[in-house]
């Protein structure tokens, strides 16, 4: 059942962001390009998201515990630290780039497009380095 | 296609498709308690010290199969522009791992879920890797 419903999940996932046209990397980088080829189609893709989620949310926070684990899990943290800033800044920078970031460029793997090939072992590479070096900290600390 | 030609607007079939993908972020959240950052998924689908990666291995697996899904139902293939600078992927490729991770999330954590949470610490990211974002689109297609 978890099985089934995690790739259900991310099934509805994928879809949404290929009808979004956030899986193309062209679509995105014009939506970035403000004082040139400017496509504002994403503002709606994150509107649309982010109010339904918003939405959805307070129902789902009227029951006890999600259906198949213990508890719900919800980052608790409110402060805003350097890690914050500098991770969302890397990211942001790296997104500019190529114009995928880390759901995109899941979808996009079986499209097989060079540029796709290359980036996504690469974001996998990028995590495993910043998880060891999170950890590392975390032991000597 | 060259990467910087004009992309129809379409605000009606964005809006639906950010739909789908809170609907997606709502399961996640009815079904196993947890917030639908993929960057958090990706990390947490190796079986290394955490007991619940099956099912973030399995919603990775749900993310590859959606073109496949939209080939089988639609007959025709998702299109897509992706840059052709491989060494360019490399780098972006590095930064958006590296970035993520460090900053605890990326656009569907941060930007769908922690905006939907009203996470101040969400708000900073989002606010932040828009404008790195943007900055780096800015330098690379019209001052470089």
């Amino acid at each position: 059942m978890r099985i089934v419903l995690g790739f259900l999940s991310g099934l509805l996932f994928g879809v949404g962001l290929i009808l979004a046209g956030m899986s193309d990397p062209a679509k995105v980088l014009n939506f970035l390009d403000v004082f040139g080829t400017f496509d504002p189609s994403l503002a709606f893709v994150m509107g649309g998201a982010a109010i339904t989620t918003f939405l959805g949310y307070r129902l789902v926070w009227r029951r006890e515990r999600p259906l198949l684990l213990a508890d719900f899990q919800i980052p608790g943290r409110r402060d805003i630290d350097g890690d914050l800033v500098l991770g969302a800044a890397t990211f942001g920078i790296g997104w500019g780039i190529g114009g995928f970031c880390p759901g995109p460029a899941w979808t996009a793997l079986p499209l097989a497009a060079p540029g796709t090939l290359v980036f996504l072992p690469a974001m996998l590479i990028g995590m495993a380095l910043a998880t060891i070096l999170k950890e590392r900290r975390t032991a000597v600390a | 296609m060259p990467l910087d030609t004009v992309t129809p607007f379409t605000p009606l079939a964005s809006t639906l498709g950010g739909f789908l993908i809170g609907l997606s972020a709502v399961l996640v959240m009815a079904v196993f308690g947890r917030i639908a950052g993929i960057s958090g998924i990706t990390t947490g689908a190796l079986p290394l010290r955490r007991d619940d990666w099956d099912w973030r291995l399995a919603f990775v697996a749900g993310l590859i199969a959606a073109p496949l899904l939209v080939l089988a139902a639609t007959g025709t293939p998702v299109r897509q522009t992706v840059p052709t600078d491989l060494l360019a992927m490399a780098i972006a490729g590095l930064l958006v791992g590296f970035g993520t991770v460090m900053g605890s999330g990326c656009t569907s954590g941060h930007g769908v879920c922690g905006l939907a949470r009203l996470s101040p610490r969400s708000l900073v990211a989002v606010l932040t890797f828009m404008a790195t974002a943007f900055v780096t689109v800015l330098v690379l297609r019209h001052i470089v």
